[in-house]
């Protein structure tokens, strides 16, 4: 063994940023699929799929059923898993931080290895049973496949905002309750304050602030989204209906998803600066 | 050469770090000490890039800014506790922190006196404190760096490792390394340190070598003058030691004489 201390270089010069973010991306995807509760996660999801399918009967139906349970579960794993593993990462991320790799890339490369995981666990755990069961007919194919788009729409940017919250509360317990909070609040506080606003305002004209508070909400956006595509509009509440007056479905649609889009391109843009600029 | 030019630091209104002037030679080990809140990590967040300085200047060996990523490329660094991802083995951390520099080819001299490959194929989380801070150790050594951070190193190693671990060090220094060490333990400290940098309320009170620490401590053992310096630090040291040049790191550590 030689043990010259000048470093030995080979043909290739230092890798780019993405070759940087992609190491890291895989070997994070490695240890955040063998972590167990990515794996009971799945089987939680697969399970209640599974069961939908078998007492609900049709597919479009089983995904009506099935849309309260992903609106509310996949933003919680997503920011409970992200806040926990970055926080518990810690240790390892700065030692990562020391290396030669620019501090976007890293991140980049931390929140592909969370986001990747469990998205690819939300599909198989959805898709799966709905092609165990032979449920796909040419009705439920579109609405599944829509379904799947917003689901991992979901999981990257709720773990964008994890990252956000991780990156911005330093402390370990405060991040996971801040993290909780967040989940509260957008999944289940919304929208009873929404309804509040409503009634106490009901002799106003409230079409354009009830359009920017279902904006304001991913879980209220994915909601409206998925109802709007399964046409049952009377599960649609307040915020949903105003926004098809609005836009009708089609163009409703398109609005939603791109309001989706950038709840993920925001909170990680905003996560990603602050993870520049911190001191570790 | 590592450079130090008025690193200044502050958290909110508290000043951590007032100033900081200081060089850290190649060729030597500086065993970087200082009381609890002295500032000491976080010299050492800043020197690794982990921390930015709100003013001054940190310069690597390769004259580059240690927050330029590249740069980094440099540094070995061996935190106070390791901690890699719990599903991953030994193997799967190494394979990805050699993928981050594909250039360097690897030095596996520490690995093989440690005798670990055995234990490189399990779970990070099935491994020993004392295997994990042998990984860890591996990791700082194995890129071939000009800059070593040692963060309370031996702390968990056995007695057989600390000594694999020490005569490496001294290995690397006689090499050209520059080497930064903090430790608790004094023997430690009095076996490998070459240089001492004190630190007190966010100042380098006291930069040189060990053999000029103690003639003007006048104290017998590297233990008894930290302690003095620690007990009654102003006093301790006579006014030359404490004089700032405004052009001039307060002391150079850089023509220190070698033992």
């Amino acid at each position: 063994m030689t043990a010259a201390v000048t470093p030995v270089r080979a043909a290739a010069g230092p890798p780019g940023a993405v070759a940087l973010a992609r190491t890291v991306a895989e070997h994070q995807w490695r240890d955040v699929v063998r972590s167990r509760w990515l794996i009971a996660y799945a089987l939680v999801l697969a399970v209640a799929t599974e069961l939908l399918l078998r007492l609900g009967g049709s597919g479009p139906s089983a995904l009506l059923s099935l849309l309260n349970v992903v609106l509310l579960l996949v933003p919680l794993v997503a920011l409970v898993l992200g806040t926990a593993s970055l926080h518990g990462a810690r240790e390892f991320t700065e030692l990562l931080l020391v290396q030669p790799i620019p501090r976007r890339a890293l991140f980049t490369g931390l929140w592909l290895g969370h986001a990747v995981p469990l998205a690819v666990a939300t599909l198989l755990a959805i898709a799966l049973p709905f092609a165990v069961e032979r449920a796909i007919d040419a009705d439920t194919a579109p609405a599944l496949a829509l379904f799947l788009v917003v689901a991992v729409l979901l999981v990257a940017a709720f773990t964008a905002l994890a990252f956000l919250v991780a990156t911005a509360v330093v402390d370990r317990a405060r991040g996971l309750g801040a993290a909780i909070l967040l989940w509260l609040v957008l999944g289940l506080v919304y929208d009873g304050v929404v309804l509040a606003v409503a009634t106490a305002f009901r002799d106003w004209p409230l079409e354009k602030p009830m359009l920017v508070l279902m904006v304001l909400n991913p879980i209220d956006l994915a909601r409206t989204l998925l109802l709007l595509r399964l046409d049952v509009a009377a599960l649609m509440g307040y915020t949903g209906a105003v926004f098809r007056m609005a836009f009708g479905t089609a163009a409703g649609m398109s609005v939603a998803i791109a309001a989706l889009v950038a709840w993920v391109a925001l909170p990680w843009w905003l996560a990603a600066r602050a993870f520049d600029r911190r001191d570790f | 050469m590592i450079r130090l030019d008025g690193v200044t630091k502050r958290f909110g209104p508290l000043p951590v770090l007032r100033g900081i002037d200081l060089a850290l030679a190649p060729g030597r080990v500086t065993a970087v000490v200082g009381p609890n809140a002295s500032g000491k990590s976080t010299l050492i967040k800043c020197i690794l890039g982990l921390a930015s300085p709100d003013a001054g200047r940190i310069v690597l060996p390769d004259g580059r800014d240690v927050r330029e990523p590249a740069a980094r490329g440099a540094i070995g660094y061996m935190p106070q506790a390791a901690r890699f991802p719990e599903n991953l083995t030994g193997h799967e951390v190494l394979a990805m922190l050699d993928a981050l520099r594909p250039e360097v080819a690897p030095d596996d001299t520490l690995l093989e006196r440690f005798a670990l490959a055995a234990q490189l194929h399990k779970p990070v989380r099935t491994l020993s404190g004392g295997t994990r801070q042998k990984l860890s150790a591996v990791v700082a050594f194995r890129y071939r760096p000009s800059l070593l951070v040692l963060d309370e190193p031996s702390a968990g190693l056995d007695p057989l490792a600390t000594s694999i671990f020490k005569a490496a060090v001294l290995a690397a220094r006689d090499a050209g390394t520059t080497v930064l060490l903090t430790s608790h333990v004094v023997s430690e400290l009095e076996t490998m340190a070459d240089d001492v940098a004190f630190l007190l309320d966010g100042t380098i009170r006291f930069a040189g070598p060990v053999a000029a620490l103690l003639a003007r401590t006048g104290a017998r053992s590297l233990e008894a003058a930290l302690a003095q310096l620690m007990r009654a630090p102003a006093d301790a040291i006579p006014d030359a030691a404490l004089h700032h040049h405004h052009d001039e790191p307060t002391l150079r550590v850089v023509n220190g004489e070698r033992r």
